[in-house]
């Protein structure tokens, strides 16, 4: 239940103002891959565009062509609402919902496909906690409020509830970004697990650990404040971090800028 | 002398310098600004509580002679008949039509501006949504006599065919039952109050919902919710209690309201539980309606039912306040 990703041509825009140009790449399945580059470069926006979360924002809007499979995700007939359900998302900050006890935040996703039945529930529910390394600290507690638990916590519980619904592909936006080492280390450790399950895409900011966790590596960058962000390169993760085909990404990765 | 001198001139200096200082001092008239507007705007805040127990004060002073010619018990009778020679009355009646039509109003006008104000924030497209906002903003600053005229003249000859219509399908519910549905009655009354106090619902509500984390919002639609789903999951059980607030507010404006009520209500003595009949009395409308040929007890009475309206309305808005500051404590 793994998915190829594979864009072609593909810009986005707020407003006027074009926040990416003319980005192609692979992204293949049961694998990680980490896009990289300094700030503003568009790898987040990149990132929203696979499963036309950057839409959502007021004036925003993408042109090219994203195929998951065989799949056109921007097809004229495609609801954006059903994409999100096969790519789910995990955000920087952790963001369950507060209102919600921590059963029902993983249950919430299963809720919206229909899922009914409290056997069925329990069992998913249990499996999501599992399969996030959350069930061991909150069985005894599943009735409490989600946005009690810590940070770290919290961030796994936001991955238990975006695998709970079995998606082709999750994507990370900086999801550690927000977290203390020992809880970024405790992702990390989820991330390379779940990879043999889903295609997973991370931005981070750490370099570290785009090297620690992902197979492959997407170095972007922006020529300059106002200008679009671009894909330098991409290319498996060892080559990005030894013998970069560009020179930025050389400079980048050794330190040089950004 | 010398050493006299010396002391003196030191002393003189220490004088010029703290007279350069204190002449240096008004170039900065940020401080007797500063203190000519805390005094001010001590004394604003001040003069609003002056005037609010100046009020109590007045009311109680004006109804206690008329209380102690009161022949009934003030609290628990329903009669209202202050002017005749032996004065009795009560607030049961008034009371209770005054807060059924205002709970009325409030069931009425909450789920509407709630949907008013979910479309402006999330359905309607912003060249739509600004203006349509400000057109229910608007709602509030049509003067009462004129919701009270359209009531009377526009709804009224309307709401006699639904009136008819609901005791036929309804009836066997008390508030829909009686014999006679007609169109002065605390049903159509609670219908004007509920399009006056829309607005305001609308527009707190509009602003809880505004203040919704974006966070939140794209926690559901990442997990593929529809544009109805995230304001189920995300929408409403951040803005509840603000709501709930919101509709509050509403209620002790609708409790408060006169002219509207006095124009459509048509006055029936007791409690009437069949909403649909005509008649009814509230405070306020009750007030307006008989004060100018009350005698002088019969004004002291209707001035201490106003003391009364006064404190309901105090409690309803407190409450509704402390709800609101509450919703604050979790955002």
């Amino acid at each position: 239940m793994a998915k190829r990703i594979e864009v072609s041509g593909l810009h986005a825009y707020y407003g006027g103002t074009l926040a990416i140009e003319d980005i192609s790449m692979t992204i293949e399945p049961r694998s990680v891959t980490a896009f990289i580059g300094p700030s503003g470069c568009g790898k987040s926006t990149f990132l929203r565009t696979l499963n036309r979360m950057h839409e959502v924002i007021p004036g925003a809007r993408v042109e090219g062509k994203v195929m998951l499979d065989d799949d056109d995700l921007y097809g004229p007939s495609v609801d954006p609402v059903a994409v999100r359900r096969t790519v789910g998302m995990v955000f920087q900050r952790p963001n369950p919902f507060p209102t919600m006890s921590i059963y029902e935040n993983v249950a919430a996703g299963l809720r919206l496909n229909g899922v009914r039945g409290k056997s069925k529930l329990d069992d998913v529910v249990e499996e999501s906690l599992r399969d996030a390394n959350l069930w061991n600290e909150v069985k005894d507690r599943l009735g409490k409020p989600g946005a009690g638990l810590s940070g770290g916590q919290q961030q796994r519980l936001c991955i238990a509830r975006a695998i709970a619904v079995q998606p082709q592909v999750l994507l990370m936006d900086e999801p550690c970004s927000a977290l203390d080492p020992i809880s970024t280390l405790a992702i990390e450790d989820l991330v390379a697990k779940l990879k043999n399950q889903f295609t997973i895409v991370i931005v981070t900011h750490n370099m570290q650990q785009a090297a620690r966790v992902s197979d492959r590596t997407a170095f972007f960058n922006i020529a300059g404040t106002g200008k679009p962000g671009k894909l330098i390169e991409i290319d498996d993760t060892s080559t990005i971090f030894t013998k970069p085909q560009e020179q930025a990404t050389e400079d980048y990765i050794t330190g040089r800028f950004g | 002398m010398t050493s006299e001198t010396g002391v003196e001139s030191s002393a003189d200096r220490a004088e010029s310098v703290r007279a350069g200082h204190r002449a240096r001092m008004p170039k900065s008239t940020g401080r007797v600004g500063d203190r000519v507007f805390a005094s001010a705007a001590r004394g604003s805040g001040a003069l609003v509580l002056a005037i609010i127990v100046a009020i109590a004060a007045f009311l109680v002073w004006k109804a206690v002679p008329a209380l102690q010619k009161d022949q009934a018990n003030f609290l628990t009778s329903q009669a209202w008949d202050p002017n005749a020679a032996t004065p009795r009355f009560g607030i049961v009646q008034l009371a209770f039509g005054t807060v059924v039509s205002s709970l009325l109003a409030m069931l009425i006008a909450t789920p509407v501006a709630v949907g008013i104000a979910l479309f402006i924030g999330f359905y309607a497209p912003r060249r739509l949504g600004g203006p349509l906002g400000y057109v229910v903003d608007l709602l509030a600053a049509v003067p009462s006599i004129v919701y009270g005229l359209w009531g009377l003249a526009v709804l009224a000859p309307h709401m006699e065919g639904v009136s008819k219509g609901l005791n036929a399908a309804l009836g066997w519910i008390p508030i829909f039952g009686g014999d006679s549905p007609g169109k002065n009655s605390v049903f159509t009354a609670s219908i004007v109050l509920a399009i006056m106090i829309l607005p305001i619902i609308s527009s707190l509500s509009r602003e809880v919902f505004l203040q919704v984390p974006r966070a939140h919002l794209e926690a559901s639609l990442a997990l593929g919710a529809t544009r109805w789903e995230m304001i189920k999951m995300s929408v409403l059980p951040y803005g509840r209690s603000g709501v709930i607030g919101a509709s509050m507010l509403g209620l002790g404006r609708a409790m408060g309201e006169t002219i509207a009520v006095a124009m459509v209500l048509t006055y029936a003595p007791g409690v009437n539980i069949h909403l649909l009949e005509d008649g009814g009395a509230t405070f306020a409308a009750n007030i307006a309606n008989s004060f100018a040929e009350a005698s002088e007890t019969g004004r002291g009475a209707l001035i201490a039912s106003g003391l009364v309206l006064f404190v309901i309305t105090l409690v309803v808005n407190m409450a509704a306040r402390a709800v609101v500051a509450r919703r604050k404590e979790f955002a």
